[in-house]
């Protein structure tokens, strides 16, 4: 009677278990049952649940309604390209383009203040890797996902790309600010 | 027609191997080790780019390789092997002939040739596109139709699998129920006929797309199943290894199931909850409902974690009740100390069932948990992960099992056995390293598949803290280690084939025997039903169980402290 032959009993779901068996089911049973409410247990008491507010888009269309925002709230430029850096008030919508291979654009927030974050891609699947912090989203192309955000300490972030986009991938970084 | 076929038995194992079948372990298992070969050499190469201090090759060549790397280990190497698996489960272990061979040589055909033609398109750098393939990144449709041809042709292993079943069943070759461990392939089987269902579902599209007939692919429904394919295979993966845990138990110590009730429930557990694997890689994604992801991240509440949990005590349970039946009984330990360390069947399985449990268990369980996911999505957490399941886990155990196989099926004595005695230590244990390693690096938010972390030339580049360079390079190194395993490996098994003494075979005769019920008197397991029969394993499950609590609860309070997000 060994795994490899059939078992040595016509009718082996009679076997009495063991009692090494039998307490090991039910601590793990319990366990499982532990890490299964966690999840609904943090969405009625934790901080931190992934947002699932999406819409469907375009690339066009988003672009569009990302640049009425970064007309609206510019504050200055950085780098030899110019790219904008916005600083909306507390509580605004604020749109960030992932595309090959770029973020846009930079954006200055407030510590303890709360904004909806748009996200959207205009190409390939992108990923949102916030630095130090390592909040991680994917961000596809055609959806727009709206995910609330409040910054709990100051400080210069990065935002890297995690999800493989092509040869430019690894130059695909950028920063946020939080004041 | 069964009169004219052809068996013999091997008489070490006493084994009863069908002509044709053995062919095709044979040829199976040649070429996943082939791939395993030309993975392992990748690895080396991009394990070596992503140092930063060494930083090989060029970005492109980065990518491509790493695109080739994922395919040849986890689709190439892991399947050719597990068709040879469920072969030898069916045909040899239930002592029946294969049904229909000359459809399984077409199977392998298929396979060789889609797996090659995936080789070429990848090479060529015609798709880089990982692993994953996700659209729209755009890949070559002949990649696309290299895997596809590939699904069929394992999916024709898989029917070939269950007709040998009938066929056993039917020519009566066998009393009572089939064996704990073909049931295991059972179930490894059942669950890759779903896989590759959705496989085709989402590649056939797919490559339409590439080949310019279909304009669009939403990228959120390619996920969702594409992952039913990519995760489903991963439960092939567990499934089989349990299996090859549970035979060479049995082969090494004549370990009987401590309850076969028990070892099959899990193995159906992992049948009931497949279909909801997919969700796992979906937690950051926009656009699934919260109820979709809890339910399905957890397996219908983590039903096919408890399963594995089981497995995880009645395998090293078993074993312990064989050695002290055999007068091993000496404190909670002595069966462990007994054990045969010197023989890789015995050590690679151990390190392999430590590994996949205390590495890869704990941390799949942590980061398929609906918010923890976002604290690792996509960084190298997620590798580190995976190579704790396929390489510790699978890679290890059929690893282990070849050094079986070379005597009974190749009828070899393995050579170089000083070298084979340290490979699973070797190949485990730099890998168990790596695998930590690059968790620590994911923890510090690396990104995965990434070639220069410290973004030389962009506009606003990030630093990364030292302590993540420093978790690279031990991960580079340890890989390298692991490498190096992995090549004693394969010189072993090859060589073995190529200059290992012949063994005796046996002769080839039409006469067949009835795989016999072994004859028990009672109805226990193991003639101490009721009692506590392996406390060694007890408390070993209860250090695995604190360690896995803390290490969970640790990564709440982690992301408790992160910024918030609704
Ligand atoms: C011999 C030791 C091995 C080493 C040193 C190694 C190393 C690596 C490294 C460095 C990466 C890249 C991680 C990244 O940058 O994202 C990687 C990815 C990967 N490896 Fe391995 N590996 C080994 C064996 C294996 C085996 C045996 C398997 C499968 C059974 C495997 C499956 C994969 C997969 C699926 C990926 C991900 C590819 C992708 O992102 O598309 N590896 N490996
Ligand atoms: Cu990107
Ligand atoms: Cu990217």
């Amino acid at each position: 009677m060994s795994a490899i032959l059939p078992p040595g009993q016509r009718l082996w779901w009679k076997q009495p278990l063991d009692r090494v068996e039998v307490t090991w089911i039910l601590i793990a049973f319990t366990w499982c049952m532990v890490m299964f409410f966690m999840m609904p247990y943090w969405h009625v008491y934790g901080k931190q649940n992934l947002s699932t507010e999406t819409y469907r888009t375009t690339p066009e269309a988003f672009a569009k309604k990302a640049q009425a925002v970064i007309d609206q709230y510019t504050v200055r430029t950085e780098t030899d390209e110019k790219i904008p850096v916005v600083h909306p008030p507390a509580g605004a919508d604020v749109f960030l383009i992932a595309r090959l291979w770029s973020w846009q654009p930079i954006l200055e927030l407030e510590v303890g203040q709360t904004y909806r974050l748009h996200l959207s891609a205009m190409d390939y699947q992108h990923g949102f890797s916030l630095q130090p912090e390592n909040i991680n989203i994917q961000v596809l192309p055609g959806y727009e996902h709206v995910v609330k955000i409040t910054p709990n300490r100051a400080g210069t972030y990065a935002i890297i790309c995690n999800e493989f986009c092509g040869i430019g991938h690894h130059k695909m970084v950028s920063k946020l600010y939080v004041k | 027609m069964a009169n004219s076929e052809q068996f013999r038995v091997c008489p070490r194992t006493g084994l009863q191997y069908h002509k044709s079948a053995e062919a095709l372990i044979k040829a199976n298992a040649f070429v996943a080790v082939v791939f395993l070969l030309i993975g392992g050499l990748l690895a080396l190469v991009i394990a070596l780019t992503r140092w930063q201090a060494i930083h090989l090759v060029q970005a492109d060549t980065f990518y491509m390789l790493l695109t080739a790397h994922g395919l040849d280990m986890l689709a190439f190497w892991v399947i050719f092997f597990e068709i040879a698996v469920l072969y030898f489960c069916s045909s040899t272990l239930l002592r029946c002939r294969l049904a229909t061979p000359r459809l399984a040589w077409v199977g392998f055909a298929l396979m060789l040739i889609g797996s090659v033609m995936v080789n070429v398109t990848v090479f060529k750098g015609d798709s880089t596109v990982m692993f994953t393939s996700y659209v729209p990144l755009p890949g070559h449709w002949s990649f696309y139709l290299g895997l596809i041809l590939f699904a069929v042709g394992a999916l024709i292993g898989c029917f070939i699998f269950l007709g040998t079943l009938v066929v056993a069943k039917a020519e009566k070759t066998y009393e009572g129920s089939i064996p704990l461990v073909t049931f295991g392939a059972l179930t490894a089987c059942i669950i890759a006929v779903f896989t590759i269902a959705s496989g085709a579902i989402i590649l056939i599209p797919t490559f339409l797309w590439a080949a310019g007939y279909i304009s669009h692919i939403d990228p959120l429904m390619y996920r969702t199943i594409w992952w039913a394919f990519g995760h489903s295979s991963q439960q092939i993966n567990v499934s089989a290894h349990v299996a090859v845990w549970y035979a060479i138990a049995a082969i090494v110590f004549g370990a009987k199931p401590m309850s076969e009730k028990v070892s099959r429930g899990a193995f159906l557990l992992y049948i009931l909850f497949l279909q909801l694997a997919s969700a796992h890689h979906l937690l950051s994604d926009p656009g699934l409902s919260v109820e979709w992801k809890v339910f399905n991240t957890s397996y219908a509440m983590y039903l096919a974690v408890l399963a594995s949990m089981i497995h995880g005590l009645t395998v090293p349970g078993a074993i312990e009740i064989a050695q002290r039946e055999k007068g091993y009984t000496r404190g909670l330990f002595e069966w462990v100390r007994k054990a045969p360390w010197g023989n890789p069947v015995f050590s690679g399985m151990f390190i392999s069932l430590f590994g996949f449990g205390f590495l890869g268990g704990i941390s799949g369980v942590m980061m398929g948990t609906e918010q923890l996911n976002m604290i690792i999505h996509n960084t190298l957490y997620v590798p580190g992960h995976f190579h704790a399941t396929v390489v510790i886990g699978t890679t290890l155990a059929f690893m282990s099992l070849t050094y079986f196989l070379i005597p009974t099926l190749f009828n070899r004595e393995v050579i170089l056995p000083g070298l084979a005695k340290w490979q699973p230590y070797v190949f485990g244990l730099g890998m168990a390293l790596f695998c930590l390693a690059m968790m620590g690096a994911g923890t510090l938010g690396v990104p995965r598949r990434h070639w220069d972390i410290t973004f030389a030339g962009a506009a606003l580049p990030y630093e990364f803290p030292g302590a993540a360079l420093l978790m690279i390079a031990t991960f580079a190194v340890a890989g390298v280690i692991a490498v190096i395993g992995g090549g004693m490996y394969v010189l072993v098994t090859v060589g073995s084939l190529l200059w290992g003494k012949r063994l005796d075979a046996g002769v080839y005769s039409s006469e067949t025997s009835v795989l016999k019920m072994p004859v028990v008197s009672a109805l226990t397991g193991h003639g101490q039903a009721a009692g506590f029969a392996a406390p060694g394993t007890f408390v070993v499950a209860m250090v695995f169980l604190t360690a896995f609590v803390l290490y969970y609860f640790v990564n709440w309070k982690y992301l408790s402290t992160v910024w918030g997000i609704a």
